[in-house]
This record gives structure tokens, sequence and C-alpha cells, in this order.
């Protein structure tokens, strides 16, 4: 009984905002029906639905996502690798953390993904650039990550590991980088989420490859509802990205 | 003679911090940076204009800050000023707009779901969710709603701040000590009163802290709105530079940019301490 109001009083408000949500999609319907909103501007909610279907037939929507999906995780590997290294790197070097680390993070804080014009005359309009560009970009918080990780592996562990006359190979291997893979993969789930956004907005911006090409495309042709409903399928997209991801940091980090 | 002089010499590394060993690694990272891309330069392995000389650059550099290209009329008087600092003052006001629009939207709403459980628990899920997603995307809906001038950049600036500001509002709320909120209970104030004199106080930091992630956001999205579709700011600027095949404008306008985004988000974060 207790339980069952508990699941209900969780549910209502669930509830509510999804009800909340289709009820200012059919309020955006009907405006536009009653001519108070511009078709030419914003499609209705309607339309956008019905042109799921044509853009999954017709634009080659699985393809795309899995060329962006294909650019994302060849990012996503060449973050973790490089990373976690050099991550793992500053970590063994007290004196260059000491000089790079405060860097790294201003370095962070600047939008580098407006470099992708330089990258777009290192590597031509090809997937590397779309690619380098979200390693580029992501590569910091990793590094970052991968640093708080290591270092805040709690002492009576090392000191555990050193009683028991590990090497400092083994201390690593069996204790330092255990303690620390949650926190590492906060940096690498975060790179990961960077990655994905700079890659869908260099290919829209640049007009080449998947899912943020369709968006681009689909505007210039001025198709209204195929743009939104694009649109709809890369937010789709990107929030499954999230939802996945963060259920497996859940499972690395158990209690929290 | 030469033992005075090693004496002289020790108490002073250890009292000028410029010759600590961390410093002089980084000027050696630096020199080694510095000399690795000019031999790259100098060789021609890459293509020269990608990686031109520092020389270069560095010419690029000050005929971007200091000459003098542009006419505006200012009060009256006719001046020629370099036409960075015309785009830069473009693109600071298209995120300052978008990050007063974005930030108080985003911390009213913020405030609201951090107060009432229930509304959080029904709308925050979204507004979470929707945070990650490539704003840019949104880009043609949003010409298409604020035409192609700056306003369409600003609502670019303004979608992409709104959600750090909004989640760290939220969740600075609910982070605030119970006794706080009690104290501002007993002594009766009222809603406003409660705002202003308990809560923002007390959420100081996560609020500093959203407005810097925002200020970055923003800064992106508003740049590369800029780089997509407009005639002026510094996106456009960078674009303008690739499309003429001039890298050496392009570095220096990067570097510039860098320079700037760094120093704000240094700026807004010591405030959050100090």
């Amino acid at each position: 009984m207790s339980a069952g109001a508990t699941i209900r009083r969780e549910a209502v408000p669930v509830v509510f905002g999804v009800a909340c949500l289709l009820a200012l999609v059919a309020l955006i319907e009907v405006l536009i029906r009653a001519g108070l909103i511009n078709p030419f501007i914003v499609p209705k909610p309607s339309d956008i639905v019905m042109s799921f279907e044509r853009i999954i037939m017709e634009e080659n929507i699985l393809p795309r996502f899995f060329l962006t999906c294909g650019e994302a995780l060849m990012a996503s590997l060449m973050l973790s690798v490089a990373g976690i290294s050099i991550g793992v790197l500053l970590h063994k070097s007290r004196i260059v953390r000491l000089a790079t680390e405060t860097w790294i993070a201003a370095v962070a804080s600047a939008p580098l993904v407006l470099m992708y014009p330089l990258f777009l005359v290192i590597f031509g309009r090809s997937a590397w650039t779309i690619i380098m560009i979200a390693f580029v970009a992501a590569l910091p918080p990793v590094i970052l990550k991968t640093l708080e990780g290591l270092s805040s592996t709690r002492p009576v562990l090392i000191d555990v590991g050193r009683s028991f006359k590990l090497t400092p190979s083994q201390l690593y291997w069996k204790i330092l980088f255990p303690s620390a893979l949650p926190t590492i993969f906060v940096g690498v789930r975060l790179g990961m989420i960077f990655a994905l956004i700079n890659i869908v907005g260099v290919e829209f911006l640049i007009n080449f490859g998947g899912l943020g090409q369709l968006v681009n495309e689909l505007a210039e042709r001025y198709d209204l509802p195929g743009t939104y409903a694009a649109i709809c399928f890369v937010i789709l997209v990107s929030v499954l990205f999230f939802i996945g991801t963060e259920r497996i940091e859940r499972w690395l980090r158990p209690g929290t | 003679m030469a033992q005075t002089g090693h004496l002289t010499r020790v108490p002073a590394a250890a009292d000028e911090p410029w010759l600590n060993p961390v410093t002089r690694l980084r000027i050696i990272i630096l020199v080694a940076i510095i000399g690795t891309w000019e031999l790259v330069a100098a060789s021609g392995w890459l293509l020269r204009d990608v990686v031109p000389s520092i020389l270069t650059i560095g010419r690029a550099l000050t005929e971007l800050l200091g000459h003098p290209d542009l006419k505006v009329t200012l009060a009256g008087h006719a001046l020629w000023i370099p036409a960075f600092y015309w785009h830069l003052y473009v693109t600071i006001s298209e995120v300052v707009v978008a990050l007063v629009i974005g930030g108080t939207t985003g911390l009213a709403i913020g405030l609201l779901l951090g107060a009432n459980p229930f509304l959080a628990k029904a709308f925050e899920r979204f507004l979470y969710y929707l945070g990650p997603t490539p704003k840019i995307v949104f880009f043609p809906v949003m010409i298409m709603w604020f035409g192609v001038g700056p306003e369409s950049k600003i609502a670019m600036g303004t979608m992409s701040c709104f959600f750090p500001i909004v989640l760290s509002a939220a969740a600075g709320m609910r982070q605030i000590e119970s006794v706080l909120i009690r104290v501002g209970r007993s002594f009766r104030l009222n809603t406003w009163q409660m705002v202003t004199k308990i809560y923002l106080p007390a959420m100081r930091e996560p609020i500093v802290n959203g407005v810097r992630l925002g200020m970055g956001v923003a800064m992106i999205g508003t740049l590369l709105a800029e780089t997509k579709l407009s005639n002026k700011g510094i996106g456009f600027m960078v674009i303008d530079a690739y499309n003429t095949f001039d890298m050496p404008r392009m570095y220096a306008v990067l570097l510039t940019l860098f320079v700037i985004a760094i120093g704000a988000n240094t700026l807004v974060g010591r405030a959050s301490r100090g």
C-alpha cells in the first residue's frame, strides 16, 4: 500500500510534466491552425510528426546516423587513449603537472571549436576534420578528470599497496587506476558528450557528413517540417547517448 | 670570486618566483613549442600557409590590432580604427545580451524549480537532458524566427547559456542549508526578501559557476552562428580569413579571441571565490 502510494507520488509530477509538454505542442498546433502563428515559420507539429517517416525513408537517416556515431566513436577512442595517457603522465611527473595543469584548464575554457576553419585547411573537407576538432575540443576535461581521479586516491589504499610491497607498476594497475576509474570515466563521458556536440555542430557548419548536415540540407531546401523533424532526431540521439553514458557512469560508481 | 657569485645567486633563486623550477620548465616548454613551430614553418613539411612563421603571425597580429582600416563616426567625429575592435564589440554585445536574457530567465526558472520539488520533478528532467544537445542545429530555426542579423546570434547564445545557468541555480537552491531558510522564516521575511537576503547570497558560488559555464557556451553558440551566416563579429572574421585563405590573420584572430575568452573566464571564476 505504502509502496504503491510512493510510486504514485513519484509518478504524478512526471506525468504532469509530460502532459504539460503535450499540451504545449497541442496549443502550438491550434494556434497555427487558427492562423495566429505563421505556418511558414513554425510548421504544424502534426506535419513534423508526419515528415519523420519521409526523412527516415528518403534522407538516408540510418547511414547518416551511423556515420555520426562512427565519428563520435573514433573521437571518443582517441580522447580516451590520449586523455588518460596524458593524465597519467602528468600525475607521474609532479613538476610537469605544476607547470601545465593551469594551462590545460585555461585552454579548456577557450572556444576551441572555432578553430574548425583551420582544421578544414589542414584535413580538408573530410570526416577527419570533424573527428579532429571534436578530439581537440574535448581533450582537456579528460586530462583534468584523469588527474583528479588519480590524485584523489585515498592514501590508505596506497599504504596498503606499499605494505604488500607492490612494484610501482603493480601499485598503478592494482590500486591507483581502479580507484580512479570512476572519476576518469566522468571525464571520458564529459569528453564524449563534448565530442558529440562538436561533431554534429561541425557537420552542420561545414555541411559534410551525418546528422548535422541533414539539418543544414533540409534547412537550405526550406523543408520546414523536415528541418524540425531532423532537429528532433538529433536531440533524440544526443539524449539517448547522454542517458546511455550516464547509466555506465552509475554502474561504475555503485552507491552514489 | 666564482664562489661569491654562487652564494649570491642561490638566495636570489629562492626569493624570486620567476626562477623556480616550475617557471623554468614552463619557459622550456614554451621555447620548445615555439622552436618546433618555427622548424616546421621553415622546413615546409606541412603547407607553408598552414604553419606560418611566428613572425608572420606577429605581423598579422599587429596589423589586426593596430592598423586602422575602418572608418567610424563617433559623436559626429570621423575616426579610423582597426576593424577588429568593431567586430569584437559586435560579438561581445551579442554575448552580453544573450547572457542577460538567458541568465535572468535561467536564474528565475532555476529558483522556481529549486524551491518547488513538484515542478522540479516534472520539468527538470527535460532541461537536464536538453542541456547537452548540440544547440547549433537550432540555428536555421533561429534564423527563421529572428532573421539573419545579430538577433539570431543572440538567440543562439541565449539558448546555449540558459541550460547551465538554470541547472546550477536549481541545484544551488537545493543545497542551501535549511538553517538559513529557517532563520529567514523566523524573521518573517516575505518572498522577495527571502530571495534577495537568503537564497541569492547563499547560492553565490553555484550561480557564479553557472554563469561562468554559461558564458563559455554562450560565446561558442554566438561565434559558431557568426561563422555560419553573418557579415560581422569575430566568428565572421575567422571564416572570412578562411575564405580569403589568410592563415596568419586567422591565427591572429583566434589567438586574440582565446586570450579574451580565457581572461573573461578567469575573472568570473575569481568572483566565485573572492
